[in-house]
């Protein structure tokens, strides 16, 4: 199941992407569409999701959630429950306050951020619908639903904060009376000249306030947890459907009290997250807190409808940004103020996720000024956390719309006018205004390459024509060019931001006896196919099979170091760590080799598994029988360590920076204000390639969520702080049936900061395609005067446009991309 | 979510699955393809006493031929529906609104009688039932009882049914005749629910329209019929001006919801272009 593509896919393959199988380079793995190891496993079910681990005497763990989005808890009653057959204990936030501690924030962003008590249940008081209050363990998971009705809480309603600048002005309600205020923290950046100055010299000032609406992650894969311990030992197993197993035991052990060597986190097969299984959750801590108290295992599996409500949320953001420039297009300046929902409490990286977007709002162009400012916002609603992305697709989504509006204004090509001012290809490495050393890329070769496969002329010429005859279908046209800072991260960035944790990752390589080799990585997969880029890495620089090498992860028994998955890190930082890992095993066989052979260490040569000795060829060795023989022992060089396994612990010095250009074109039924998006060309440069087919599945996964943001998906709130898209019925998620073609190109510009010359594929679809989206609709739109919308382009949201007032817009002018002119330079429709 | 508790039954006649539903009173529910019962437990929105599953009486399965009839057992699936070639022959317009549901699961799952007494305003197939002028034919412990689908329908979620009543058959006029169908659906994914829906039905002589049936799907608490819009085309050419201004009409006499998926008001304007796309399509135009 593990050979390569077969012909017929792969010529597929080739047919459409001529250079998607590019020859590999390196030792022949590099570069082949291996077929995933993971996924003769997954189609035929023999995974293991947490769901399905049972132990014996398993107990079932259930949450009473607050109905309410705030009140204070006045009593609550349990008795009833416990009186249930089959209910084993039963218990409310007062019962377990004093073990179950606080949730963690592990990014205190300025010194004077607001850092409220978040406890795993609610005590005195509830401030998101979902929190929280109790929770009933059960025989079975039936019983402990059916418990969950017979506890009475009486709660005394306060007042909802649902928007985040009323939560902000004077007099507000407040969801911390404790704290005095509901800003969590002012967040402040500049870098270059001063902006005032600079915005007195332009000849044009483009505004616009755009939202970044809400978001439901929702990963294939439910959330849920299972607790086994050995209650004589004060010991305990946790298996969590996790991306971060290793901070989460790090992180249960401070939070809980319990010594960390005797927490054990196992990952096992994980089904998607997102970033929505990148935090430590009170179900996590509260299944622990309970099978300590009980000596049993207890298992907790959230629903869909309740995970909807206790899951982070994505995204959530207001930006103000307004963009300074020449009337010949160049750009001086950029000035940018979010407010960030924060949600109810702080969960593991909630305050850092703007932080992290806040420089990449300069994206891929040149400057002379930037200055930044995020207030944190809390509200009575989920925490928001990392999704997809993290404050990277928020600042591209902002920085693209506004070059689409600011060109618009200048009469100008859009992408002409990001042709004048990004990078150019022979100014890398580049420091961005920002601080960040772009290593290398190259704009013009993927913009030039996007362009061609689009058809912009063509496409271009059909929207006149369909503008000419005011044709009910309209065409728009819309690009974004972005970049990324993948491969978190260098871990002495992430301390000057407060971090509290590094950035490196962990691997290590053992040389079996016969053989084989079993790497061990830190980054733990959860449904990216790192066993079969990891073994693809090895089998490469070892020259072992493929098929010979074994990928353990996501146990912190088996794979004690690591810093897991998110951010577009796995490859760039665990993958480097890996191949650096072999690089020790390879000096350290060739020492071997050396001995064996009876040559001189500098004559003995590495190629394809073997070691030979220069000018005598016959006198050769393979990686295997060093391994073997160092296994025996019976020769090795005076005081060597008979193995040959090696560690390596990799910190990078430097992100990485994928970029890409995203054409969309999009179809406007102006009768009905539907979108369909008509082609989707993207081409993407993330370096060096490991498999091009898990490369695919990255950037067609990343575009549908991309796209899911800019047409569908959207979690709403109402006055009262219920959240009203609850279900998968109102939360809309676009299928493989909604979603075009995608034509999916790559240029190759290798990363210089590391060996693999890799840059991160994660997150690039995600991020460039929310505003190619959004920018085609406002360009189809932009005729009939208007020049932006709120996300998700909804029909309603496109037809309300077009018929303000009930009545329709008539539409002016045919110009390719000003339509009629656009003097305004504030938001929403002319 | 986990339903509470209750008691199942799968009886294998009618006649035991009447006897189950009037013995366990008013909290015994039928329970058919599950696709709408099922999350309705699971959600504990209700708790019935006892599941009676008709899963297992075959005489409610299948279509057949009565006379100028076409009859559908109340628990013919879906995608058996969607490929029978009585209904496309008959009731073309039912197979394809059916085509229209959900998705393949869903499809395989759902069946025609449970779409129908489960009476959901946003649900495909009320609208074309109501069209098309069906017989829902029912059994109790009384005996069997005919129901004009403009009397089945009763308000959002509500039908004519009583509760220890099964559906048992639906009775569809076949369509014979120069008739043209079409339905028209507009939905966001392709997986969700109408925002509104409209089922057409004309028939043409020498270029004129004589006769035409229009239903709505999501224009109110039921299934609506556009009585404005077929009266108006009745008699007049089959051409696109025509059809367009009988078209205005479709929104006349309903009651459109505000909810999530539209405010009334889009909706509307929606009725009335669908009906216009919906009725061409059926005019060939
Ligand atoms: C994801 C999803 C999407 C869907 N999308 C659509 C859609 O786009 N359009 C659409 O039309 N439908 C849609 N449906 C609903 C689908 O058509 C259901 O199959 C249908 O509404 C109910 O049929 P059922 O056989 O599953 O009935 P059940 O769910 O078993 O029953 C529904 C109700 O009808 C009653 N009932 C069922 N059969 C009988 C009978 N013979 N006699 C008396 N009472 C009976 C039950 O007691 C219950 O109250 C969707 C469902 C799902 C899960």
């Amino acid at each position: 199941m593990t050979e390569e593509l077969d012909a017929g896919m792969l010529a597929t393959e080739i047919a459409e992407h001529p250079d998607a199988l590019s020859a590999p380079y390196g030792g022949g793995e590099l570069g082949r569409g291996r077929r995933r190891k993971e996924d003769a496993k997954l189609v035929t079910g023999q995974t293991n999701w947490t769901d399905n681990i049972t132990l014996p005497g398993l107990l079932h763990m259930a949450v009473l959630r607050s109905p309410m989005a705030h009140a204070r808890i006045v009593s609550v009653d349990v008795s009833a429950a416990l009186e249930m057959p089959g209910v084993i204990a039963a218990y409310s936030g007062a019962d377990l306050a004093a073990e179950d501690g606080a949730l963690p924030c592990a990014w205190p962003v300025t010194p004077d951020m607001v850092h409220p008590d978040h406890k795993p249940l609610a005590v005195d008081e509830v401030r998101h619908v979902g929190d929280g209050v109790a929770v009933v363990i059960a025989r079975d998971r039936y019983t402990a639903a059916d418990a969950l009705e017979a506890i009475s809480v009486e709660y005394d309603q306060l007042p909802a904060v649902v928007d985040m600048e009323a939560a902000l002005a004077e007099g507000s309600p407040l969801v911390h009376s404790d704290k005095g205020t509901n800003k969590c923290f002012t967040w402040p950046f500049a870098a270059g000249d001063d902006y005032e100055a600079t915005r007195a010299k332009a000849d044009v000032v483009v505004t616009r306030r755009f939202r970044q609406q809400r978001v439901l992650p929702t990963a294939m894969e439910p959330r849920g947890v299972v607790v086994a311990p050995i209650a004589a030992a004060d010991e305990y197993t946790v298996y969590s459907a996790t991306q971060i197993p290793h901070i989460l035991r790090v992180m249960l052990a401070l939070v809980t009290g319990i010594g960390e060597h005797k927490i054990r986190v196992i990952a096992p097969d994980v089904g998607g997250g997102f970033g929505s299984k990148l935090n430590v959750y009170a179900e996590e801590v509260l299944a622990l807190v309970v099978a300590r108290k009980l000596g049993r295992p207890i298992k907790w599996t959230e629903s869909r409808s309740e995970g909807y409500q206790a899951t982070i949320h994505g995204r959530d953001q207001i930006q103000d940004i307004e963009v300074s420039a020449t009337k010949d297009g160049k750009l001086l300046g950029l000035k940018v103020e979010l407010l960030a929902d924060m949600g109810a409490y702080l969960q593991l990286v909630t305050p850092g996720v703007p932080i992290l977007g806040a420089f990449m709002f300069p994206s891929i162009y040149k400057m002379d000024s930037y200055t930044f400012s995020c207030t944190g916002v809390f509200t009575t609603k989920t925490p928001t956390d990392a999704y997809r992305g993290a404050g990277r697709p928020e600042a591209t989504y902002a920085i693209e719309r506004i070059m689409d509006e600011l060109a618009a204004e200048l009469g100008m090509d859009p992408l002409e006018l990001r042709r004048r001012n990004w990078i150019k290809h022979e100014e890398f490495p580049f420091d961005s205004i920002c601080g960040l050393t772009y290593d290398s890329g190259n704009y013009e070769a993927a913009t030039a390459k996007a362009e061609q496969m689009f058809d912009m002329t063509a496409l271009r010429r059909e929207q006149a024509e369909r503008r000419e005859r005011k044709d009910p279908i309209q065409l728009g046209i819309g690009i974004s060019t972005f970049t990324e800072m993948c491969g978190l991260a260098p871990s002495r960035v992430l301390g000057s931001l407060s971090y509290g944790a590094g950035g490196w990752e962990a691997a290590q390589i053992r040389m079996l006896p016969t053989g084989k080799v079993e790497v061990v990585s830190g980054a733990t997969p959860h449904g990216q196919g790192h066993h079969t880029s990891w073994s693809q890495i090895v089998a490469d620089a070892l020259g072992v099979p493929f098929e010979d090498v074994e990928v353990i992860t996501g146990d912190t028994d088996s794979s004690p170091k690591g810093m897991d998955t998110y951010g577009s890190r796995s490859l760039v930082v665990g993958g480097v760590a890996i191949h650096k890992a072999t690089g020790k095993v390879i000096e350290k066989a060739r020492r071997i080799a050396a001995h064996l052979l009876e040559a001189a260490e500098g004559d003995v040569e590495f190629h394809g598994g073997t070691f030979s000795v220069k000018g005598s060829p016959e006198a050769k060795l393979s990686i295997q029988e060093i391994a073997l023989a160092t296994f025996a022992a019976h020769n090795l060089p005076d005081g060597m360590e008979p193995t040959l396994d090696s560690d390596y612990v990799y910190d990078p010095e430097n992100f990485s920076f994928p970029h890409g250009t995203h054409l969309c074109a999009v179809e406007i039924d102006t009768e009905t204000g539907f979108t369909k998006i008509r082609k989707y060309v993207c081409v993407d440069d993330i370096g060096k390639i490991i498999n091009p087919v898990i490369v695919e599945g990255q950037v067609h996964g990343g575009l549908a969520q991309g796209i899911a943001q800019a047409l569908y998906e959207e979690a709403i709130y109402d006055a009262e702080g219920n959240l009203t898209t609850g279900t998968m019925v109102d939360y809309l998620i676009p299928s493989a049936a909604d979603l075009p073609h995608f034509d999916t190109g790559r240029t190759e510009t290798p990363a210089t900061s590391n060996p693999l010359g890799v840059k991160g594929v994660g997150e690039a679809g995600t991020i460039a395609s929310t505003p190619a989206v959004v920018n085609a609709v406002v360009d189809a739109l932009r005729p009939f005067g208007i020049n932006d919308i709120d996300m998700p382009a909804s029909p309603e949201r496109v037809w309300r446009l077009l018929h303000p007032g009930g009545q329709r817009r008539e539409a002016s002018g045919t110009v390719a991309y000003g339509g009629v002119s656009t003097s305004t330079t504030s938001g929403g429709a002319a | 979510m986990i339903p509470a508790q209750f008691d199942y039954v799968a009886p294998t006649s009618v006649a035991d699955a009447v006897a189950a539903l009037s013995e366990a009173g008013e909290d015994a529910k039928v329970l058919a393809g599950g696709q709408s019962l099922i999350p309705v437990l699971r959600l504990r929105l209700s708790y019935p006493s006892v599941l009676v599953d008709l899963r297992r009486v075959s005489e409610l399965r299948g279509v057949r031929e009565d006379g100028n009839e076409l009859v559908i057992g109340a628990m013919t699936r879906h995608a058996d529906v969607i490929t029978d070639p009585l209904v496309r022959q008959y009731a073309a317009l039912v197979a394809e609104a059916a085509g229209t549901v959900a998705d393949p699961a869903v499809r395989h799952r759902g069946t025609f009688g449970g779409a129908l007494a489960h009476a959901d305003p946003a649900g495909d197939l009320a609208a074309v039932a109501l069209a098309l002028d069906a017989q829902l034919v029912a059994e109790g412990p009384g005996g069997r009882r005919s129901i004009a689908a403009a009397d089945f329908f009763v308000d959002y979620l509500q039908t004519a049914l009583s509760p220890d009543e099964v559906l048992v058959e639906v009775r569809l006029p076949k369509l014979e005749g120069q008739w043209g169908v079409h339905y028209e659906k507009f939905n966001r994914t392709a997986q969700a629910w109408a925002i509104v829906g409209v089922a057409a039905a004309v028939r043409q002589e020498n270029g004129s329209i004589v006769d035409a049936r229009v239903g709505l799907t999501n224009m109110s608490s039921t299934p609506v019929r556009a009585s404005a819009v077929e009266a108006a085309l009745r008699g007049t050419s089959a051409d696109g001006r025509s059809i367009a201004a009988a078209a205005e009409h479709a929104a006349e006499g309903t009651n459109a919801p505000s909810d999530l998926a539209g405010a009334s008001d889009y909706r509307e304007h929606l009725a009335r272009i669908l009906t216009r796309r919906a009725v061409s399509a059926a005019a060939g135009v």
